[in-house]
Formats: structure tokens, C-alpha cells, sequence
């Protein structure tokens, strides 16, 4: 386990925490980027423009952070592309189906103390670690 | 408009905890989903207990709040029966997590590092959102 990172991930883990509670305490909403990023599409047209304000936060948050420490996340190559467009459209289909992913039901969602959203990331996690086994251990597509 | 500085300054500091906690790195999610292989990295169950242990208490206050500071009501979700959909969706998007390692917030996050594999995987969510508005919201 020498990639073992718990202080940061409890650190970032905190940081996360804090976006959310900014964003229900001033807006009053959830915030879980899978509604977030389908609104863009699927929202009313005055509803659109917080949604994509939020999703270029995201985006300045990670740049700015990376040219604070250039190395610390470096972007992944050479991974299967079919898993990553089959991989990706099932994400954002079950997301639509649970109407919720990691941060609206894992994060929001249980600190909410929903029981749906607990079923949800219960069903997130060990549908991901079977999926991993299978590709990594049984099918070995991926290293 | 303020409400519009809070979303930009919302994402600005989740993107920050996704690259701090490096759950923007679609390998580390990948190990630490792989419970019996010699590389699994348990590191993602401290993203959520920092991510719960600040937002558990901070929502039992906001809770207590009519209405937020700059909205005009709290838009919860209303929903509280465990069905069919929440579950069934809950194990597909569990496999595009395990095919992919990206869940929505950290892949957005990776176009900020240049990740063509960002481009790729939002680019393949969108078309699941599409083909689910297409199967089951036909009326909008």
C-alpha cells in the first residue's frame, strides 16, 4: 500500500465538504454534478447559466490547483478506449436512473441521512468493485 | 448574479478537494475499487468520511434554515422510496465507474489537467443522458 494517501484524501475529503455546504447554505441547492451537467441540456433555459458556472469552477479549481503542484495528478494514457465510451455512457445513464451519482447521493445525499442515497452509493461501490474484478483480475483488459 | 459567484466559487473549491484528495486520478479510484488486488489503496473512504464529517454537521444546521441565504427555497430531493430505477442505475453506473474509473465531478475536474481521456468519457456521459431523456422523458 505504499500509494496509501490518507491525510490528503481526508484534507481534499473536507474541501469537498465545504463546496457543498457553501452551496446549500447561499443557493440552496444539492450539489451533485451529475444534475448539474444533464441540466445544461435538460433545464429550463434561465436555469443554465449557475450549472455551467459551477462546471468551469470545477474545471479552474483542478487547473489552478495543478499549477500549484504540476505533478501531483498527472492525466492517464493509453487506457482502452472502449472502455472508456462504453464506461462513460453507462455512468451517465445509471446516474440519470438513480438520479444521482457520487457527490449528490455520496456526498449530499448522506450527509442528508437519506436512505435512498445510502442504497445508491452501496450499490455505486459494489457494482464498481465487482466491474474492477472482472476486468482487472478475470477478463484482464485493463493493468 | 451572487448566486452565480457561489456556483463558480462552489466548483472552484470542489475541484480543489478532488485534486487534493486525488480522486481526480482515475487509477487511484480504480485501486481503491480493487479490494483483492495488491495495489488497493483504501485512501477514497477518507475522501468521504473528510467530505461527511464536514458536511453531516454543516447540513443539520442549514436544515434549521426557512430558506438559504441567497435562494429562495431549498431545492431537496422529495423522493423517498427505494425502487427499482435507483437501485438498477446505481449498478450501472457502479460498472462505467469500475470500467472507467471516473465518476461526473472528477472527470470534469481532469479537463483542467488537459486529460483527453476527459474529453472522451463527458462526450460519452452526455450521450447516456441523452439516450436516458430519449427512453424515459419522451413528453419533454
Amino acid at each position: 500500500m505504499e500509494n496509501f494517501t490518507p491525510i490528503s484524501a481526508l484534507a481534499g475529503g473536507a474541501l469537498i465538504g465545504l463546496s457543498v455546504t457553501v452551496f446549500l447554505l447561499f443557493n440552496g441547492r444539492i450539489a451533485g454534478v451529475s444534475g448539474i451537467l444533464n441540466g445544461v441540456f435538460f433545464a429550463a433555459k434561465n436555469d443554465r447559466l449557475w450549472r455551467w458556472l459551477f462546471l468551469l469552477g470545477l474545471v479552474l479549481g483542478a487547473w489552478l490547483f495543478n499549477m500549484g503542484l504540476p505533478d501531483f495528478n498527472v492525466p492517464r494514457q493509453n487506457y482502452p478506449l472502449p472502455l472508456l465510451i462504453i464506461g462513460g455512457f453507462l455512468v451517465g445513464f445509471g446516474a440519470r436512473l438513480a438520479n444521482g451519482c457520487i457527490s449528490g447521493h455520496g456526498v449530499c445525499g448522506l450527509a442528508n441521512l437519506s436512505a435512498r442515497s445510502l442504497v445508491a452509493t452501496g450499490a455505486f461501490m459494489l457494482s464498481g468493485m465487482l466491474t474492477v474484478y472482472v476486468i482487472r483480475h478475470v477478463l484482464e483488459l485493463a493493468a | 448574479m451572487k448566486t452565480n459567484i457561489i456556483a463558480l466559487l462552489s466548483g472552484i473549491i470542489f475541484g480543489i478537494g478532488l485534486s487534493l484528495s486525488q480522486m481526480i486520478n482515475p487509477n487511484k479510484v480504480l485501486n481503491f475499487l480493487d479490494i483483492t488486488g495488491d495495489r488497493f489503496d483504501p485512501s477514497l473512504i477518507f475522501v468521504m468520511v473528510g467530505a461527511l464529517s464536514v458536511a453531516m454537521v454543516s447540513f443539520k444546521w442549514i436544515r434549521k434554515l426557512s430558506v438559504p441565504l441567497f435562494g429562495q427555497h431549498f431545492q431537496l430531493a422529495k423522493n423517498t422510496i427505494i425502487d427499482k430505477p435507483l437501485i438498477i442505475g446505481g449498478v450501472i453506473f457502479g460498472i462505467g465507474w469500475g470500467m472507467t474509473g471516473y465518476c461526473p465531478g472528477p472527470v470534469v475536474a481532469g479537463l483542467g489537467l488537459f486529460s483527453l481521456e476527459s474529453v472522451i468519457v463527458i462526450a460519452a456521459i452526455c450521450v447516456g443522458f441523452f439516450a436516458y431523456n430519449a427512453l424515459f422523458e419522451r413528453n419533454h
